[in-house]
């Protein structure tokens, strides 16, 4: 699988190891990609959409698309950023997402694309959906109403046989993400940690943490998301 | 030529986006060279004079008052800027919207740690006293609103870069600091 290719992506000539994810490749290149259900080291789900370019012109996610020899990519245009800001602002208008009130508040991911794609706004009425704060776990507490069901926690966080801590109840627009009851009982202080690490947003806390970084040095407050790929 | 007008008020807020108006410091002398307030809490005028150039909205709307207040300053404004999260998307105050008016009233008044005072057991009933909404507004909701100010506050220097770009005409420069949801 080390066959290098050469792509282009918005005029810029890349070259990566043939059939690796675009997001990734894009990465090797400098170029950032913006990405929310993605997760390094987990296979690619394609579900958000952020990632959406345009490959040969046509509409393709770039976590779930494989590079090949002479693919141009459109990544950083106004018609793309104008859809990605709009699935931004979708997202923030289907939950109840309180910045001002969230312990990931300057750490979270869906802010920090709130922010990179400058949604002042959500152009959308607000849902105001009602969902609870599941706190029936020892170690971690699920706030319903912040969770994007990007299913990051539930293919990353596995105990060792495998088996997830966490999974979908109910479907459509009533599903929700809950744990497994028996394996969280025995959920070591690291998992929970690695847990609220994986959450994209401020869904999953480890109990009795939060707010333990100051304004002004949170990851997001000083450069944009994706800003550290792009000034490799 | 005269002065651009400006007026400011709080709806469902609670105050500290105006807190954050007076933290542009020693710009405020600039300010109040560059405008003139109307009705606003800064200067305590309670009802517009005339009609106004720039309309400061903090808060949504949680109730008939807000949305009374909100429509006037529609109706006097040229351009009327949201300014903070609980006038772009509710705010704290709009977490009751889950929750039933009658059962915030009763932890309110009636169940709260804080109702021992209220021996009589009274949910506030005088005629006088607005209405709550069915939940809390976003401004954009009930009126069109022209522009937002994001942040909790809005950073003083969005406030104040924002001001003078519509005074002066000019594009203002936000760097990415200043554009904050928290």
């Amino acid at each position: 699988m080390s066959n290098k290719v050469k792509f282009v992506i918005d005029g810029k000539e890349c070259q990566s190891d043939e059939g690796k994810y675009l997001v990734e490749a894009a990465k090797d290149n400098g170029v950032y990609i913006p990405t929310l259900c993605n997760y390094e080291g987990l296979k690619p789900k394609g579900s958000c959409r952020i990632c959406t370019v345009k490959i040969n012109g046509r509409l393709a996610t770039a976590c779930t698309s494989p590079v090949h020899e002479g693919m141009k990519i459109e990544n950083y245009t106004a018609e793309l950023n104008e859809v990605r800001k709009e699935i931004i602002e979708l997202l923030f208008v289907s939950g109840n997402h309180f910045c001002p009130a969230c312990e990931k508040s300057g750490n979270c991911e869906l802010q920090a694309l709130g922010y990179r794609y400058e949604m002042m706004a959500p152009r959308f009425p607000f849902a105001f959906p009602i969902r609870e704060v599941d706190a029936s776990y020892p170690r971690i507490i699920k706030e319903q109403n912040r969770c994007i069901l990007c299913k990051r926690c539930m293919r990353g966080i596995k105990d060792e046989d495998g088996k997830s801590y966490f999974a979908y109840k109910n479907r459509g627009k009533d599903s929700l993400v809950v744990a497994d009851r028996k394996l969280m009982s025995a959920m070591s202080p690291d998992k929970a940690k690695e847990a609220m690490e994986i959450c994209p947003v401020g869904s999953i806390l480890v109990r009795e943490k939060g707010w333990d970084e100051p304004i002004g040095t949170r990851k997001y407050d000083n450069a944009p998301i994706g800003s550290e790929i792009e000034n490799k | 030529m005269s002065k651009p007008v400006l007026a400011t008020t709080s709806l469902a807020g609670c105050f500290g986006c105006h807190m954050s108006i007076l933290d542009i410091d020693e710009r405020i002398l600039t300010l109040i060279e560059l405008v003139e307030f109307n009705k606003s809490p800064i200067n305590d005028i309670k009802t517009f004079t005339k009609q106004c150039d720039i309309g400061l909205i903090e808060g949504g709307c949680c109730n008939s008052e807000n949305v009374h207040v909100l429509r006037d300053f529609r109706k006097h404004c040229n351009i009327l800027v949201s300014l903070g999260e609980c006038a772009i998307m509710g705010g704290l105050p709009a977490m009751r919207n889950g929750i039933l008016i009658k059962e915030c009233f009763h932890e309110a008044y009636l169940n709260g740690p804080s109702t021992t005072a209220n021996t009589g057991h009274i949910i506030p009933n005088d005629p006088e006293l607005p209405c709550l909404l069915d939940k809390v507004y976003p401004c954009q909701e009930i009126v069109r609103i022209d522009y937002y100010l994001p942040g909790c506050p809005p950073r003083a220097d969005l406030i104040w870069e924002t001001l003078v770009s519509l005074i002066s005409g000019k594009p203002a420069e936000l760097p990415y600091e200043v554009i904050k949801f928290d």
